[in-house]
């Protein structure tokens, strides 16, 4: 059988983009090593290249053999992203001519998700993280100021994450530490309580990506068929840690702790506090530990990014959305090089003021992230 | 008819022989871009913008028509005659431009394609800044 990368047509080099002058940040994007055997290995104990070699990667998915569902893409990703010889995200030069530049990227967020996050055996998924924290510095950030790395952590493992963040606190390669949305319990649970205390402690917002091996299924109602269900479930993941984050008070208890909801639209923020809110009156003996409505927490300690947008019939509904989060929570993302990518030229199509159009697309994710010159 | 009565400018944008069937190219002509295909030795052309977020159709992957006149039924039709945008898969029938999201509102600008004779090309009012054209070769030409 043909590889899926190999049926990918017109792999000379692409066509620019339109030329888009407005400063963005983009708050998503995904790089793979180009060459495991020669990038990451360097970083990879001898004892760890030896049991990938023989043992190989095993998530703690029943899926072993890669993701949970197709992709609509080989690779998931643009059909114009692949750089000559290579796979998408895997080339910075690549990524420099083809997205960086004419975007006007000012700031790009590393979301590197295969890793060693969700890998059964815990040892291994430690040093894969570690390997591919050390893997973004060496390829990506040490390179390029506008690239910033996230510190993935193997999170089933609580004190070995926390052990990884300590060991990047303060390094201005990275923006902040990146976890997977189906983790194998409700992220708000006490197991991972000391992974937020450690970021939080360090000056670290949480990124939390959409996909993950937690062994649970994608929607609350079981395994769906389709991918266009996995895409649309990733937002009931995300509902479902976020609540958990509200109700065990992890917030309550780390004031200082910023959590930020990647690639799972936004949408439904509005809603889920609705619900949140209502129930927390009505329950409050249940979680006396949670002050005060679930909402202001979520106000004051959450952030967003926005791709995959939501594209309602009537424009301006997307504006209604946008006032009740507010426009300083939302961090533009462009999901590069995978194929749902939003353009920031098109992406949010109402008419906005100009200060909201600086929040949206760059000022926030500055604010939040503060990134740091290297060295 | 206003369509009609303008006077269309016939422009060369390749030789037959670089075009075989299951090649396509991206060409320029004046400020656009368009996709040219040729699918089993038919040709055809659209503008190289998605009308969405303006992908490169020209990249984008040919497929078939799958239809379903209800749920456990389906019918494949037209391999390879549907563009689908390498960005989030918006699918086009190149024959017509039209989209499968919205037929009726949402369309891409298909041009009108045919192969001429050097000697036609040589003597008629073409374009042809790029090519040195040569009575005894055949030229793919679009019609704008």
């Amino acid at each position: 059988m043909t590889p899926p990368t190999a049926q990918v047509i017109d792999r000379a080099a692409a066509a620019k983009p339109a030329a888009n002058t407005l400063a963005i940040a983009d708050c998503d994007v995904h790089v793979v090593p180009g060459d495991q055997r020669r990038e990451l290995f360097p970083f990879l104990e001898k004892r760890w290249q030896d049991y990938m070699a023989t043992y190989g990667l095993r998530p703690r998915q029943g899926f072993a053999g890669g993701p949970a569902y197709p992709k609509g893409q080989p690779d998931a990703a643009r059909r114009d992203a692949y750089p000559p010889g290579g796979k998408p995200g895997s080339s910075l030069s690549f990524m420099r001519e083809h997205h960086l530049d004419p975007l006007n990227v000012q700031m790009a967020v590393l979301n590197p998700l295969r890793t060693g996050q969700g890998m059964q055996n815990l040892e291994f998924g430690s040093a894969f993280c570690r390997a591919m924290n050390d893997w973004q510095i060496a390829e990506w950030t040490s390179k390029e100021p506008r690239v910033k790395g996230s510190v993935v952590v193997a999170y089933e493992d609580t004190p070995a994450a926390v052990a990884e963040i300590e060991a990047r606190a303060g390094d201005p390669n990275f923006v902040q530490v990146l976890l997977l949305s189906r983790s194998a319990e409700p992220f708000g649970q006490k197991r991972y309580w000391p992974i937020f205390e450690a970021a939080a402690a360090n000056g670290f917002p949480v990124g939390i990506h959409a996909f993950g091996y937690g062994g649970a299924p994608v929607t609350g109602g079981g395994w769906p068929s389709y991918y266009l269900e996995e895409m649309i479930g990733h937002a009931q993941c995300q509902q479902a840690l976020l609540m958990s984050l509200c109700m065990e008070g992890v917030f309550e208890r780390y004031p200082d702790l910023k959590i930020v909801l990647v690639e799972a639209g936004f949408a439904w923020l509005p809603s889920l506090c609705w619900r949140m809110d209502r129930l927390w009156e009505r329950m409050r003996d249940e979680i006396p530990h949670v002050k005060r409505p679930p909402s202001e927490y979520v106000r004051e300690q959450v952030w967003l990014t926005t791709q995959p947008m939501e594209e309602p019939e009537f424009k301006p509904h997307l504006l209604d959305v946008v006032k009740w989060i507010g426009w300083d929570r939302l961090l533009f993302a462009t999901d590069y090089p995978h194929w749902d990518f939003d353009h920031p030229d098109h992406a949010l199509q109402v008419r906005v003021t100009e200060e909201q159009q600086t929040k949206f697309f760059l000022q926030n994710a500055l604010d939040l992230y503060k990134p740091q010159p290297v060295g | 008819m206003a369509e009609a009565a303008r006077a269309r400018t016939k422009h060369v944008v390749a030789t037959l022989a670089e075009m075989p069937p299951g090649s396509r190219k991206l060409v320029t002509i004046g400020t656009r871009e368009i996709a040219l295909f040729n699918i089993d030795g038919e040709f055809f052309a659209v503008l190289d913008r998605c009308p969405h977020q303006k992908g490169s159709l020209c990249k984008g992957k040919l497929i078939g028509l799958v239809e379903s006149a209800a749920p456990g039924e389906y019918r494949y039709s037209r391999p390879q005659q549907i563009v689908r945008c390498p960005w989030h898969g918006w699918e086009f029938d190149l024959r017509t431009g039209q989209s499968r999201v919205d037929p009726s509102s949402i369309r891409v600008r298909p041009y009108t394609v045919e192969v001429a004779d050097g000697s036609v090309v040589k003597g008629g009012p073409y374009q042809a800044e790029v090519f040195d054209v040569s009575v005894e070769d055949q030229y793919v030409v679009i019609a704008i």
